[in-house]
């Protein structure tokens, strides 16, 4: 085996998260190897996003460690995580709103250029084939998602199902090593919600996924393993028949069976 | 030898058969950015020299000062338009320009002029980046509330230190004018014009590469959702910071042409007018393109002129006429954006559009 072939893409352990008295997170742990699909689901405010955010080095832990491509992380800064494989989506769309979706992309390619500030500011050395370069990717990324029609519109112009690809290609556009979906199938359609499916697990072929997401089908179809939060602590980690199973995680769903019999 | 030739005119050939077809506008587009910005410099300084050799010496010195405002506007407007965050202070980088300008024409006269002008960009530059590092983390009324405190308390540095600054009167010197050889060619303000109008739009070029590539577009990202920005990579607060000091550098080089415009630097023309001045007529010119910036310097000049000749007519007291100028640009400003909230660039641009569109 070749000494860079890693067991673990990302190896979370033991993360906590406080807000003021509110513990989003507690002893948070998971890991996602490379090449698959990981599921973080559970009911609204189980803390998700802010795992998501732990990871992208907006929200700093009270404890625990992020190890990632064996190596830990430490008091990571967000503009970092890129450089290190890492991309995101966001639960908002968070698309830049003044600038094409061309730009948009572009943006998200910004990390494969190879020229210095100086070439930045005088248009020499590697100026003009970065450009080129991106834009031919960024074209690319659009004609993957099917939206390379769209590529001189102002994203706030096209529909949302639009949008969400514009996200998308924006994150993959950078061929990242580990992809964190948050909520990518939300405001789709059926048929929007079935395409998507296929490019997920196309991507779990190529990088590791982390997929946050309500909605269940989706989730059983395409991860490989399935963690559930519950009050900001793990409550049932396994494959999809497993967590399917458990009767905790119908539990964390539904409210607990003891509130329901006392509510009525 | 002659296949050496040969071979070198076959592609040349074949590029200009390709842009024949094209038309003129595809070999435009096919320039590499840089020799098309400096090409259209060139263009721009030629127009400058017409201008000035068929006008008189007061319209000369008119367009000079077009020159120095729309460099200041535009370097604002890499700051507020394209990495989003305001200014209501870059006045103070003007005052640091042409103080530094007049500083080293009386200490250091044997100095060229490019060296003094070079100072001054490198004195604007080290204060930008020094603001630029201590408000990086502020965002919209402090930000403004920081920098408009720039703008009322560096000018008072010149009373503080009577001395070497000169206090309320400045400091005045004589600068050369047009070169002797030229002498019976261009007079001394159609010089001063063209050498100040080289200056900006050399600056320009760098601008109008800087915003149209890399560095414009992280900065348009930053300014539009911080987070999905640094999500990508781009370093949020040193490009904040790398935007701070391009503006001021440029606010900085706009002093000195100013000061080797006028052979004087004074307290009282760099007060916090002039900095509100220059965002008026950015948001008047157009946020986001640096042709705004030109719409706005032309403004500056003219309406202020407009305002004085039209306080002249109405035959108003020395004591309302002195602030026409100021109310005349100010409802000027009210209904250019009210009737076109994106200025006039924005207007343009829309007309462009359906021109194209039909
Ligand atoms: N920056 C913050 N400051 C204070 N509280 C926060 C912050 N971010 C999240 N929270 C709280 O932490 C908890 C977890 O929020 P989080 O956004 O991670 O939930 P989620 O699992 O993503 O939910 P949803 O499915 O609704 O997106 C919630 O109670 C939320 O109100
Ligand atoms: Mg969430």
């Amino acid at each position: 085996m070749a000494p860079t072939a890693l067991d673990h893409l990302l190896e979370v352990e033991g993360v906590t998260v406080r807000f003021g008295g509110l513990a989003a997170l507690s002893d948070v742990g998971l890991t996602i190897a490379p090449g698959t699909v990981a599921g973080l689901i559970g009911p609204n405010g189980a803390g998700k996003t802010t795992l998501f955010n732990v990871l992208s080095g907006v929200v700093r832990p009270q404890s625990g460690s992020i190890t990632l491509k064996g190596e830990r992380l430490r008091d990571h800064r967000p503009h970092q995580l890129a450089g290190l494989g890492v991309s995101r989506t966001f639960q908002g769309l968070n698309l830049f709103g003044h600038m094409s979706v061309l730009d948009n992309v572009i943006v998200g390619a910004d990390r494969l250029a190879r020229g210095g500030l100086p070439e930045m500011l005088t248009g020499l050395g590697r100026y003009q084939r970065d450009e080129r370069e991106l834009t031919a990717r960024a074209m690319a990324a659009l004609e993957e998602f099917g939206v390379a029609d769209t590529a001189h519109a102002l994203p706030g112009t096209l529909p949302y199902g639009v949008q969400k690809r514009v996200a998308l290609a924006r994150a993959l556009v950078s061929e990242p090593e580990l992809l964190l979906l948050d909520e990518p199938a939300s405001g789709l359609s059926g048929d929007d919600t079935a395409e998507l499916a296929a490019k997920i697990r196309g991507f779990g072929r190529r990088m590791g996924v982390m997929l946050v997401e309500h909605h269940m089908d989706l989730v059983m179809d395409v991860c490989d393993h399935i963690v559930v939060l519950n009050f900001g602590q793990v409550i049932c980690s396994g494959p999809p028949a497993v967590v399917q199973a458990d009767p905790a995680v119908a539990e964390a769903y539904l409210g607990t069976p003891a509130q329901e019999e006392n509510g009525d | 030898m002659a296949s050496s030739l040969r071979r070198k005119q076959a592609p040349a050939a074949a590029t200009a058969r390709a842009s024949a077809r094209r038309g003129p506008a595809g070999l435009w587009n096919s320039l590499p950015v840089l020799p098309r910005h400096l090409l259209a410099a060139l263009a721009a300084l030629a127009l400058v020299a017409v201008l000035t050799s068929v006008t008189d010496g007061l319209t000369a010195l008119r367009v000079a000062n077009v020159g120095y405002y729309l460099l200041a506007v535009a370097g604002l407007q890499l700051l507020v338009g394209f990495s989003g965050q305001i200014s209501l202070g870059n006045g103070a980088f003007m005052f640091i320009g042409a103080y530094t300008t007049a500083l080293m024409v009386l200490y250091t006269p044997m100095a060229p002029l490019a060296v003094v002008m070079l100072a001054a960009v490198a004195a604007g530059c080290l204060a930008g980046m020094l603001v630029g590092a201590a408000t990086a983390r502020l965002h919209g009324p402090y930000l403004a509330g920081a920098t408009l405190a720039l703008a009322v308390g560096l000018p008072a540095v010149a009373l503080r230190f009577p001395d070497l600054l000169g206090g309320s009167n400045g400091l005045f010197f004589s600068l050369r004018g047009a070169p002797p050889a030229l002498s019976g060619l261009v007079s001394d303000s159609q010089w001063k014009a063209l050498v100040v109008w080289f200056v900006v739009l050399l600056a320009l070029v760098v601008l109008a590469t800087t915003s149209r590539g890399r560095l414009g577009r992280r900065m348009r990202a930053i300014r539009d959702d911080e987070a999905a920005a640094a999500t990508a990579g781009i370093p949020v607060g040193r490009t904040k910071v790398v935007a701070f000091v391009i503006s001021a550098g440029c606010g900085s080089l706009a002093g000195a042409c100013q000061a080797y415009l006028l052979g004087t630097a004074t307290p009282s023309s760099f007060t916090l007018a002039l900095s509100l001045s220059l965002l008026a007529a950015l948001v008047l010119g157009g946020l986001g393109s640096l042709w705004g910036a030109l719409w706005g310097a032309l403004a500056l000049v003219y309406l202020e002129l407009a305002g004085e000749e039209l306080a002249h007519a109405m035959g108003l007291g020395s004591n309302v006429a002195n602030n026409a100028p100021v109310v005349f640009f100010g409802v000027i400003l009210i209904v250019i954006v009210m009737a076109w909230p994106l200025g006039v660039q924005g207007a343009l641009s829309r007309l462009g559009r359906s021109l194209r569109g039909r």
